[in-house]
Order: structure tokens, then C-alpha cells, then sequence
């Protein structure tokens, strides 16, 4: 397995290559994806993006924690968290792609 | 929010391009984060999060209605971590 990281960059060096804005231009265009995402989960609503994925918001009620090094009971608050939900095709492709013996 | 409503919201952003490229824009870089997971690559969007692919081992697994046991293959799945910023954002950081 390569176990490269990728980053915003690679990101916009794709939408570059493949649309042919500028590099400033498609860097712009990463960043505005990620912030409608990003705003519109932080509204609340889910995130559906078809063939990719869904991101939702869960609401975790309040729990009593502990601290694993010192057996301290510790408060935790209510709190939102996000999940996301592979779709099936990215399932199946993160599965074919990275099967052993390839 | 849908596909299709982040590409027209971002169309409304940019009257400058038209919303076939906006659509090829959009479905390049949610392309790309599949290219690079199926590829055994992480893609790191700070602020955002991180997506991964988690490597489960082979098990033996039940037929939960039947109780009948069954082989389950090792796989590899997608893994999505919340970034810092978000996760605060979300809790009215």
C-alpha cells in the first residue's frame, strides 16, 4: 500500500488539471466546497452527496466519563457529532482497490 | 443538502463560470478522495477532516437470524474523522 497523504492542494492541482481553471481559482473552488459542506452541517442539516456519501449531525446525550489514567469520574456534556456514511460505490471501490495481492 | 444544491449554490458564487463546469469542478474533487482511498491514500482537509481506509480482519461472523456461522474475508473500508474546527463549530464554537 503507497499510504500517501493528500491534501487540499492535491486536491486543487485535480480540479486544475481536469478543468482547467488557475491554480488560484481551483484552490478557491476547494475551499468553497468544503465551507458550503461545512456551513450547512453546522445548520444541522445532512450532507448527501450521491455516489460519495452522507455526513449527518447526532445529537449524544450528556454521560458520565472517566478518565482512564486516574479512574476519575468526569462529566460529559451533551454534544453534536458528525458520522459519515460511505456510499455504496465508494465502498466497494476502497474495497477492489485495495484488496491483497495487489 | 444535496449534490446538486452545493453545485448551484456555489454557481451562484461564481457567475463566472457555468454550472457545467461548476459540476465538473465538484465531482472532480469528490472523485479525487475516492481515486486516493481505493489507491490505500488519506486525504487530510484540515478544518474539515480526514479520510482514511481502515483495514478489518477476517472473522467468523454469525448469520444473526439463523445463528449459523459464516466467513467474513478481511476488507478494507472507508473511515471519515470530524476535523478539529468543525467538530467546535458544530458545538457553537
Amino acid at each position: 500500500m503507497s499510504e500517501k497523504t493528500l491534501t487540499r492542494m492535491d486536491l486543487s492541482e485535480a480540479v486544475f488539471r481536469e478543468v482547467g481553471l488557475s491554480r488560484n481559482e481551483s484552490s478557491q473552488m476547494v475551499e468553497s466546497v468544503l465551507a458550503h459542506m461545512s456551513d450547512a452541517l453546522v445548520r444541522g442539516e445532512q450532507v448527501k452527496i450521491s455516489s460519495f456519501g452522507t455526513f449527518s449531525v447526532r445529537d449524544k446525550a450528556a454521560r458520565v466519563g472517566r478518565n482512564p489514567k486516574t479512574g476519575e469520574e468526569v462529566p460529559i456534556h451533551p454534544r453534536r457529532v458528525l458520522t459519515f456514511r460511505p456510499s455504496h460505490l465508494m465502498k466497494d471501490r476502497v474495497a477492489a482497490g485495495n484488496r491483497s495481492g495487489k | 443538502m444535496i449534490r446538486s444544491e452545493l453545485i448551484q449554490k456555489i454557481a451562484d458564487e461564481h457567475p463566472d463560470l457555468s454550472q457545467r463546469e461548476v459540476e465538473r469542478i465538484v465531482n472532480t474533487i469528490f472523485e479525487e478522495v475516492i481515486e486516493a482511498m481505493a489507491r490505500g491514500d488519506r486525504v487530510e482537509l484540515r478544518g474539515f477532516g480526514a479520510f482514511s481506509v481502515k483495514h478489518r480482519e477476517a472473522r467468523t461472523g454469525r448469520n444473526p437470524r439463523t445463528g449459523e456461522a459464516v466467513d467474513v474475508d478481511e476488507k478494507h473500508v472507508p473511515f471519515f474523522k470530524t476535523g478539529k474546527l468543525l467538530r467546535e463549530r458544530l458545538n457553537g464554537a
